[in-house]
């Protein structure tokens, strides 16, 4: 296997590996936050323990977030030296302020509030969260533009033989970038939502702590529906401008062959990339996909023989992931539905409770094929339109990272089955007991 | 030109903090297995360090991401040439994380035998391994003028990067345990000061063995020959270097620590004046050298990062200074990890 592809398997390890947490640390400390005010103004100690114990869970997850994440910094060095070199003066730029604008700030709170409980009031305590939860969602605003430049690159010049930078603002406020920002933060938000509301939901299956659990179920519920709203609206907005932005990914996303007015979407499709036609086409709805990349039922939406073909995405990979994130979207939007209606009769609704305990695994494979879609739809590109990823790649030999992805599987299996483990273990043992939280 | 020699050392100063900040934790991790003797010393030794690692490493996050953003194609040429080595690196420093946070969660003396293995392993290679490869890159690094790297795995073994590894190891485990001096006291604090009288004449033989073979092995020293005034960053490490051991002597741990601190900083700092202009020297041919000169970022990206960097890093030394002083105590059973 040659450096690009054995490269592309290795960062993809890393980021779905890495995506499996960090979502979840940027809405959790938000929750954990709002919990911890609450015990700050109340006194309550029900409070306190739940903060206790969703905080727990959140900081397993940041320990596997924040070391998997320095993993990817890196890599544009280590692997992608030719696209470091080509577009450093504006991608660096962004890596590197959101070390010292975000992560820092994370990073040093987040070691204030493990050890600070006895040296802070109960109220700078909470407020040392609220910085966390800031710090982690503002990081990823920088990450997400410095992605966004990859799908959409503005504000440059080519000048001596690179991408430099020409306007800044352009670069931080496009519009690619809002959207990226709003549609992943809120994904996250309903990942983190949902793995509250779950782990609340089998507890009060087996009435254990039911008032701490129905209070912190509420409490997940209503950031869970804004959340899903924002979601909703913000992925729509998103497919309108990925239509005008990357053709390419939206023909393939649908497995949209010839270019039409009035273009169908399918609810199973399975391309036959040869032969440039569907094998399978099953559930067909005429016009959506014109309806929901323009907002118009009879649009022309270019289809994937209009695109030349070493332009072309994966397309079973794209539509796919597409499928995935879509379908287990909604689940999750009806989830919710169900879960706001029967917001004050919980524990005489085991079927919901018992769904949700389901649901938790949901927002993961959600937000995965979200991030899948996203980069495997921007191929061949790995700066659309401006830099191939073929042409990316460092110029190392192959066998250094065959060594290395080795050792990103057996590190990240290991650590992965221990955090989880760890992870359903705390879930399924439940807070401390009422008078040992009151330290 | 200044606007890039300003970025030049700026790029300095990172590592230099980075080494100052997270080199004293590398230094506890490498001492927890002798050190620690029973569980109490160890989870004092992990509370004497726990609330500051996390915000101490990203100090290299940020040397990493300035060094992208402002010299994009040193990046690019560092780390795939240094490919192996800072995956080691990047490994150690992952287990070292999850290490602090997964070694109490479970009761098991299996379970945290390799959570403590993991905390010495974590710590101990990346002190050895940024000494070794700081130490090739002062010696020149075999790539072509194409940024190709020639050199095999073995290359950056050579004995002078092993001296600047065995350096770092030194300095930082002395670094460490003056920190440990500070957060602990009772048997342990006093088996930590025996085990840095010890340490600070083995860094002192291995700093000059180090400054003289630099003479033979690197060019570090044309620009203090050029510019002899220069040599005073040679002559404040020294100093640095000797009051360390007089406030060793007098047990003031704070005032000892920071010399220590000083002593990294001016280490680091005589490589860095040595490399001026370049980052990355070559040793296959001066022409191929990367310098802070002909291979920056654009001048609007310098000019906006030096914005961001003067308005952040001091507000982060800023928080950061008050972590630390939140957390200078004695350790106790009170300050051990626990939810």
């Amino acid at each position: 296997m040659d450096v690009v592809l054995l490269s592309r398997l290795q960062f993809a390890a890393a980021t779905m590996f890495h995506f499996l947490f960090v979502p979840l640390t940027l809405g959790l400390s938000v929750l954990v936050a709002m919990m911890e005010t609450r015990y700050a103004k109340t006194g309550d100690e029900t409070w306190l323990r739940m903060t206790r114990f969703f905080g727990k869970l959140f900081l397993i997850n940041v320990a596997l977030g924040v070391v998997t994440g320095i993993t990817l910094e890196f890599q544009f060095g280590t692997n992608w030296s030719r696209y470091s070199e080509y577009v450093g003066d504006i991608f660096g730029s962004l890596l590197a302020i959101e070390a010292t604008a975000a992560f820092f700030l994370e990073s040093t709170f987040i070691g204030i509030w493990i050890f600070g409980w006895k040296k802070l009031s109960a109220r700078a305590h909470a407020n040392v969260m609220w910085l966390v939860a800031l710090a982690g969602s503002l990081s990823s605003v920088w990450i997400l533009i410095a992605n966004a430049w990859m799908q959409h690159p503005v504000g440059y010049v080519i000048r001596n033989g690179r991408a430099e930078l020409a306007d800044f603002m352009a670069v931080a406020t496009q519009k690619y970038a809002l959207l990226e920002i709003s549609h992943t933060l809120s994904a996250a938000y309903l990942y983190s939502a949902f793995v509250v509301m779950g782990i609340s939901a089998y507890h009060l299956l087996k009435k254990q702590n039911v008032e701490l659990f129905t209070r912190a179920f509420r409490l997940a519920l209503i950031f869970g529906v804004i959340s899903a709203a924002v979601v909703a609206i913000s992925g729509d907005m998103h497919g309108v401008n990925v239509t005008h932005t990357q053709p390419a990914k939206l023909a393939a996303m649908e497995s949209h062959w010839e270019t039409t007015t009035r273009a169908p979407s399918f609810i199973l499709a399975i391309p036959d990339e040869k032969n440039e036609r569907n094998l399978i086409e099953f559930g067909r709805i005429p016009g959506l996909l014109s309806f929901l990349g323009k907002h118009d039922f009879n649009a022309e939406i270019i289809g994937l023989n209009d695109i030349p073909k070493d332009e072309r995405p994966p397309v079973l990979i794209t539509s796919l992931a597409f499928r995935a994130m879509v379908g287990s979207a909604t689940l999750m939007i009806f989830l919710t539905f169900w879960a706001f209606i029967k917001r004050n009769k919980l524990l005489e609704s085991p079927k919901l409770l018992t769904a949700i305990v389901f649901a938790i695994p949901l927002p993961l494979l959600t937000i995965e094929a979200g991030w899948v879609l996203t980069e495997v739809g921007r191929q061949p590109w790995i700066v659309y339109g401006l830099m191939k990823t073929s042409q990316a790649a460092s110029p190392i030999a192959s066998v250094q990272v065959l060594g290395s992805l080795i050792g990103f599987v057996v590190v990240y299996s290991i650590l992965g089955v221990a955090g989880f483990w760890l992870m359903i273990k705390h879930a399924r043992t439940g807070p401390e007991p009422a008078r040992e939280a009151s330290v | 030109m200044v606007l890039q020699s300003t970025w030049f050392f700026l790029w300095g100063l990172l590592w230099a903090i980075f080494f100052i900040t997270d080199g004293f934790d590398f230094g506890v991790g490498t001492l927890y297995p002798f050190l620690g003797k029973n569980d109490t010393d160890k989870r004092t030794m992990i509370a004497a360090i726990g609330p500051l690692w996390d915000g101490n490493e990203v100090w290299l996050i940020t040397a990493g991401g300035v060094t992208f953003a402002a010299f994009p194609k040193v990046y690019a040429v560092m780390f795939s040439s240094l490919y192996t080595p800072l995956m080691l690196i990047l490994f150690a420093l992952i287990i070292r994380g999850v290490s602090f946070e997964f070694r109490d969660q479970i009761k098991s003396p299996a379970w945290t035998r390799v959570w403590d293995t993991a905390i010495f392993v974590g710590s101990f290679v990346p002190a050895l391994l940024f000494g070794v490869a700081f130490a090739n890159i002062f010696m020149g690094i075999p790539f072509n003028g194409d940024g190709v790297y020639e050199g095999t795995l073995l290359t950056l073994l050579n004995p002078y990067g092993l001296a600047g590894g065995v350096l770092f190891v030194l300095l930082f485990t002395l670094h460490g345990a003056l920190w440990l001096c500070i957060r602990t006291d009772g048997d342990l604090q006093q088996r930590t000061i025996r085990t840095a009288r010890i340490l600070w004449p083995v860094l002192v033989v291995a700093a000059v063995t180090f400054l003289g073979a630099s003479w033979f092995a690197t060019d570090l020293y044309n620009n203090y020959l050029a510019q002899p005034a220069l040599f005073l960053v040679i002559v404040f490490t020294v100093i640095a270097l000797l009051a360390i051991r007089i406030f060793i002597a007098r047990e003031a741990w704070f005032k000892a620590w920071f010399a220590s601190c000083a002593t990294i900083f001016g280490a680091t700092f005589y490589g860095i004046v040595g490399l001026f202009p370049n980052l990355f020297p070559s040793s296959l041919d001066a022409a191929f050298s990367l310098s802070a000169f002909t291979d920056s970022s654009s001048p609007l990206t310098l000019k906006i990062m030096l914005g961001v960097v003067l308005i952040f890093i001091p507000l982060v030394i800023g928080y950061q200074v008050w972590a630390y002083s939140v957390f200078s105590h004695k350790v106790t059973e009170e300050d051990f990890y626990a939810h």
